[in-house]
């Protein structure tokens, strides 16, 4: 069976599967489909949010960013996975508490006001859809290289398997496909990266072999992988991969913002009111850190081993030696994948000195001109390596056999479709239930609501769809930016309105506004109005930014704008009356859970 | 007027009760949130020279941290805290039914 043959049997049997449970798992009511039907087990809610959760960003590019990087790109990591400790300590036992069905008519509730209600569901309309254009231009990369077929139809293909069961499921159809697709994405990606630690270190636990010691034994016996790895990356003038290389506030900043953008993003708060009680969605959210922790301890080892890896096949004789030749990489089977990421156009070389090799080196190190000049190397030759290749292409990398090929393509696939699942189930329950049910029509029958749900939904799979197609940045900058926001305007709400009983009206409406605007325009100012290159005012660098933080650090500094402000204001404005303080009370314990739905 | 009496004091009980609950919670969730930037922002980020002469695997304990070690002991945290917290429900008795 040859490649192609394989790569579809994978990913037809993985969407038949889906629409399966589309078929199975209708909605009926509003509660199943905001909600499905608050009856999903704490681990089953778990495995949904890590689907959820971990995007095309995760299982596509989060191993290339920290393979070329290295040290520095743990932000990510952290960043991705410490948000889960703020969800389960400050936010979602007490919005489970609260049990309604959107974080704005928490905010609107909470905040007695209609105006803090349309702010929050702006904020979560602008971060959900800045969100899921990175997955659809995901589910285009995975299409156009495993199917061989067009970015744009396999934009409409995935938009279509989404369609089929977010509309009719909603929130029940989606947790259901999210449980399968995560089984299918977290084998796709242990399974070439177990395969490829053995290879390299002998050990099955990818996360341990990281740390551990290579097969290879050298000259000096043996040496750990990420000595080894070290050594060969300063030898062709790269930055160290262990040592850091950026400053410390930006660090700090960036992680912190992916934290708390994590903790405040709505698709994925969402997902805390669909089981059954106060103490499960504690649980629940200790199982979903579970499962994003498998492919989180995983994702490290896997772009330490694919650097190396590529390293190594670019100069087979050592980095001392000869590099690999232009005829080697056209004709040997270990270089095919090679020639088939060429024909994407994410993959090239050039022998530019014309000697019939391929150099593979830092040619802006200043160190290595002077070797460059002595060998008569004429800039580095590998001349375009996307790094969102690296998770997609390590299989074949590797030499693994076809059927791990075609696992990885249906894997990334249900990574990027589970998370475009969950978003625009935050985006259509946001218009539904917050606009059209909340502001333009409050006595909408249940199946008014119902309806108005599915269309806004099919609504934003279009939107998506051509967002998608037309995308501002590449997957990992636009989900960045979209934490940004849900930094600086939806967590300090949600938090404030649990923990404080003064923040008032006003001060919420005051905080988030200079929250988000201060964050959006700091983001602007660097990346250019609205993502129009040559527009911003400040080169998007650390070096070159107003106040030398990075433009996708500043959501926590927005975050802290947006506490400052809604207290300050909430202090000089009316207390809050009587009735709040008794709901941020029986917010606080568990006990009457069941009283507090309302519907 | 009797029952009264014990009505309030009942009552000003369950109010100090829950200010004792959510004072409990507040701490359990301070010391927590105290731990988790020790080993994020701390052993990974700012702390790592401290950490440089401990060695593991090829590199030194904060780079460790930075890519393991963090993701590890948000998860104990995260158990850690439901189970205090379902415990602190039941001596307070706010537990759900």
């Amino acid at each position: 069976m040859d490649q192609f043959t394989l790569n579809l049997l994978f990913v037809g049997a993985s969407f038949a599967l889906y629409i399966g449970i589309a078929i199975w798992a209708r909605a009926g009511s509003t509660s199943e489909f905001y909600a499905a039907g608050r009856g999903v087990h704490p681990v089953t809610n778990g495995m949904a949010t890590a689907a959820d959760w971990m995007s095309a960003a995760s299982f596509i590019s989060m191993a290339g960013l920290i393979a070329f990087t290295g040290y520095d790109n743990s932000t990510f990591l952290m960043g991705w996975t410490g948000g889960y400790v703020l969800l389960a300590l400050l936010l979602a036992p007490y919005l489970r508490k609260f049990g309604k069905f959107t974080v704005s008519e928490f905010i609107g509730d909470r905040f007695y006001s209609q105006t803090a209600r349309l702010v929050a569901v702006i904020c979560l309309i602008v971060a959900s859809v800045t969100y899921v254009i990175g997955q659809m231009t995901g589910v285009g990369v995975a299409f156009g290289r495993f199917l061989e077929i067009s970015n744009t139809s396999g934009l409409l293909i995935g938009a279509g398997v989404v369609f089929a069961y977010a509309v009719f499921g909603g929130m029940k159809g989606v947790t259901y496909t999210q449980v399968a697709q995560y089984v299918v994405l977290i084998t796709a990606y242990t399974i070439p990266a177990i395969f490829i630690s053995l290879q390299l270190t002998g050990t099955p636990i990818p996360a341990l072999g990281l740390f551990s010691e290579t097969t290879s034994t050298g000259a000096e016996g043996s040496v750990y992988l990420l000595t080894k790895l070290d050594q060969i990356v300063t030898d062709l003038g790269f930055a160290s991969y262990t040592e850091a290389h950026k400053d410390n506030l930006n660090m700090v900043l960036f992680t912190l913002s992916l934290m708390i953008g994590t903790a405040g993003l709505p698709h994925v708060i969402m997902r805390f009111f669909t089981v059954p009680k106060v103490s499960d969605a504690r649980w629940s959210a200790g199982w979903a850190l579970v499962f994003i922790a498998l492919l989180y301890l995983t994702a490290p080892a896997v772009g330490a081993m694919a650097r190396l890896n590529i390293t190594e096949l670019m100069w087979p004789n050592g980095t001392n030696g000869e590099a690999v030749s232009v005829e080697t990489i056209e004709t040997a089977p270990e270089y095919d994948w090679m020639l088939t990421w060429q024909k994407t156009g994410l993959l090239d070389w050039e022998d530019k000195n014309g000697d019939g090799k391929i150099q593979y080196y830092n040619d802006g190190s200043e160190a290595m001109a002077a070797t460059a000049a002595a060998n008569g190397w004429e800039g580095n030759e590998l001349t375009k390596f996307n790094r969102d290749i690296l998770v997609l292409a390590n299989p074949e990398i590797a030499n693994l056999p076809g059927w791990v090929i075609g696992l990885v393509a249906a894997g990334g696939l249900a990574a990027a479709l589970s998370t475009a699942a969950g978003l625009l189930l935050a985006i259509s329950s946001a218009v539904s239930h917050d606009l059209v049910k909340g502001a333009i029509n409050p006595n909408i029958s249940e199946k008014g609501e119902l309806l108005s749900a599915r269309i806004a939904m099919a609504v934003a799979i279009a939107v998506a769809t051509y967002l998608g197609l037309n995308p501002p940045g590449f997957a990992a900058q636009t989900v960045a930016l979209a934490f940004g926001l849900a930094a600086a305007s939806i967590f300090p709400a949600l938090m404030m309105g649990i923990f404080s009983k003064r923040v008032n009206n006003v001060g919420a409406v005051a905080g988030m506004l200079s929250g988000l605007s201060f964050t959006l325009l700091y983001i602007f100012l660097h990346k250019g109005w609205f993502f129009i290159q040559g527009t911003n005012s400040f080169p998007d660098t650390v070096d070159g930014s107003l106040f030398g933080i990075q433009s996708t650090a500043i959501g926590a500094v927005g975050a802290l704008i947006n506490f400052g402000v809604a207290y300050g204001v909430s202090l000089a404005t009316k207390d809050t009356p009587q009735d709040i303080k008794d709901l941020v009370e029986s917010v606080r314990v568990p006990s009457g859970a069941g009283a507090a739905v309302d519907h | 007027m009797a029952d009264r009496t014990v009505n309030t004091s009942e009552k000003e009980k369950a109010q100090e009760d829950a200010g004792g609950y959510w004072a409990a919670n507040v701490r359990i969730i301070t010391v927590s949130l105290v731990i988790w930037a020790i080993v994020s922002f701390g052993f990974g980020i700012l702390l790592r020279p401290l950490l440089a002469g401990i060695e593991v695997g090829g590199t030194d304990l904060g780079f460790w941290f930075a890519q393991q070690g963090s993701i590890l002991v948000f998860l104990a945290l995260i158990f850690f805290y439901a189970w205090r917290m379902n415990k602190l429900d039941r001596e307070y008795g706010v537990e759900e039914d």
